[in-house]
């Protein structure tokens, strides 16, 4: 019995010997969008603990991504009917992040495996979700493929390819731009260290996006009290239009 | 200076939405059109989304509407009365056009049916203006100055509940303009305009309306049309961004009083063959973007059934 308890405890703690741990932190894990909000930039940083001596049968490799508050995206497909280009083919994604960036300090394909990135979600086309296409489209990918390129023009979705920084094995920081067209949400920060094209560890941590001040106050006040928002509107509207006439009356005056 | 928008959630520059709130404002003071259907596509070209740029497109119409009315009232040139009447058309139309809309939307495809909306009612207006216009040019620079029989004893003159619009020096039946009134009405629930681009010509070739008086008219009864408009808006899908609507409306005052200037320092048919060629420039501008090949023919939208 002790010795079967022993052998378990030796068991347990031998990869535990080897184990590569990661610590991070971020530059800030809140960000307020204020009215004059034009794109932020988060520095994420980091080192790695371990018990014993780093491995050598393969180098260390880091993996960081920051990926936003996931929602469903209508994907249509334009198609020439008599002569008019209109929307045919639709598919629902299930979901899909509002922003993404990733960072590493090789290209993901050489250093992670295909099944550690299925397993672990790392590179984008396995963040968007999707259930099932109608049967009549059979080119389901290409409507996914659609979403990454359109978010990419746009800025929301960006590979910042190896710029991730790491010395000694160690020590690895990098720095993301968040652009200006951020929406609000629980924004995800997620580090992967990867040996061998196995991830070893990984760390996750939460930026929280918010509205704050003017830009809050409008924006509950808009779904809160529609109506009154929307009668305050029309009053900014009507000053505004009777302001704009007396002025240029007084300025015709003079 | 860059503007975090609250509600359409993009950064945007505010320079760029005042100068353009000025360009959309001094055309509606020209000519008494709203300008949505200039500044709608203008926004959706800068990134604001489009269900956002049609819902603020409204409230700020309403401030260079009220501001453009203002400088009119003082000149005279409001048919109140006229105008009063075709509101009630009008929002009878705007009414019926809502249930229109929502059946299409049903239907799917309300995009493209909007466009075709677009393309065919401002092709028509558009080319007829311009021919009509370059006649009555036409007509001036010849010899023999004599004005053509302007108003035609026609059906129109036969019907019933005649009143007198003395400010437009018309007295007809209220149907003809409660029927213009409800028939812009639809088209403006549907397309998400003011419908000034149409309530101008048809006050001009259906009523017989002077031109000075159009414009005004035009302006009074949109101030209305889309106060309702954004109250719906705000009401049923929260999508009034008020500093966006802000930004574009200060720039929309100022544009409509300098265009109200403008305005009644021109001739009527320069006037009405320049709103002519503005309106075939959009349409021609919508066909091509429906009879080209697009560069990205996917597109994305909110997700949820």
């Amino acid at each position: 019995m002790m010795l079967r308890i022993l052998l378990a405890l030796i068991l347990m703690a031998a990869p535990a010997l080897a184990e590569e741990k990661v610590v991070a932190g971020l530059s800030q894990d809140n960000v307020s969008i204020t009215a004059t909000f034009d794109g932020t930039g988060i520095l994420v940083f980091g080192a790695v603990k371990r018990e014993a001596p780093a491995p050598t049968h393969a180098p260390l490799h880091v993996v960081i991504e920051v990926s936003g508050p996931p929602h469903a995206v209508t994907v249509r497909r334009k198609e020439k009917v008599l002569g008019i280009w209109i929307n045919r083919d639709t598919i629902e994604v299930d979901s899909a992040p509002s922003f993404y960036a990733i960072a590493a300090t090789a290209p993901l394909s050489e250093i992670v495996s295909e099944t550690e990135n299925l397993r672990h979600k790392i590179s984008v086309d396995r963040l968007i979700r999707m259930v099932g296409a109608p049967d009549h489209i059979s080119d389901a990918e290409n409507f996914v493929e659609a979403v990454i390129r359109i978010r990419r023009d746009n800025g929301l979705y960006t590979d910042t390819g190896t710029s991730v920084q790491l010395t000694d094995e160690t020590l690895f920081k990098t720095e993301f731009d968040l652009p200006s067209n951020l929406v609000e949400g629980d924004y995800s920060a997620r580090i992967f260290l990867i040996r061998g094209t196995e991830v070893v560890d990984s760390f996750e941590t939460a930026i929280a996006v918010r509205k704050v001040g003017l830009e809050r106050w409008i924006y509950n006040l808009a779904h809160q009290r529609p109506l009154i928002y929307g009668l305050l509107s029309l009053a900014i509207a009507i000053a505004a239009g009777w302001l704009a006439s007396a002025v240029f009356r007084v300025l015709r005056l003079n | 200076m860059q503007i975090y928008l609250p509600i359409a959630e993009v950064s945007v520059n505010a320079f760029l939405l005042l100068g353009l709130g000025g360009l959309v404002g001094i055309l509606s003071g020209m000519f008494g059109v709203g300008g949505g259907f200039l500044m709608t596509p203008l926004l959706f070209f800068i990134g604001i989304p489009p269900a956002v740029a049609v819902a603020t497109e409204a409230n700020q119409i309403v401030a260079s509407s009220f501001s453009g009315v203002l400088a009119h009232l003082k000149r005279k040139t409001v048919d109140l009365k006229m105008g009063t009447v075709l509101l009630i058309g009008g929002l009878i139309g705007a009414a019926i056009g809502v249930q229109v809309f929502r059946i299409l939307k049903e239907m799917g495809q309300v995009e493209l049916l909007v466009k075709l909306c677009y393309v065919v009612f401002l092709g028509v207006i558009g080319s007829l203006m311009f021919s009509e216009s370059l006649r009555a040019i036409r007509r001036t620079r010849g010899a023999h100055h004599k004005a053509p029989p302007r108003r035609q004893h026609s059906w129109v003159h036969g019907l019933p509940f005649k009143m007198k619009f003395r400010t437009s020096g018309l007295y007809i039946s209220a149907i003809p303009p409660l029927m213009v009134g409800a028939l812009v009405g639809v088209l403006a629930a549907i397309m998400g305009v003011g419908g000034g681009f149409i309530m101008v010509p048809a006050m001009i070739y259906l009523l017989g309306m002077p031109t000075k008086v159009v414009i005004g008219t035009s302006l009074f009864q949109i101030i209305f049309v889309t106060g309702f408009t954004t109250l719906m808006h705000a009401t049923t899908n929260y999508t009034v961004d008020m500093a966006l609507a802000v930004l574009l409306l200060v720039g929309g005052v100022i544009g409509a009083q300098i265009g109200t200037r403008i305005g009644v320092k021109m001739k009527a048919e320069q006037l009405r063959i320049l709103l002519a060629v503005l309106v075939l420039g959009v349409s021609i501008k919508l066909a091509m973007d429906l009879l080209l090949q697009p560069s990205e023919l996917y597109s994305l939208g909110a997700g949820g059934h």
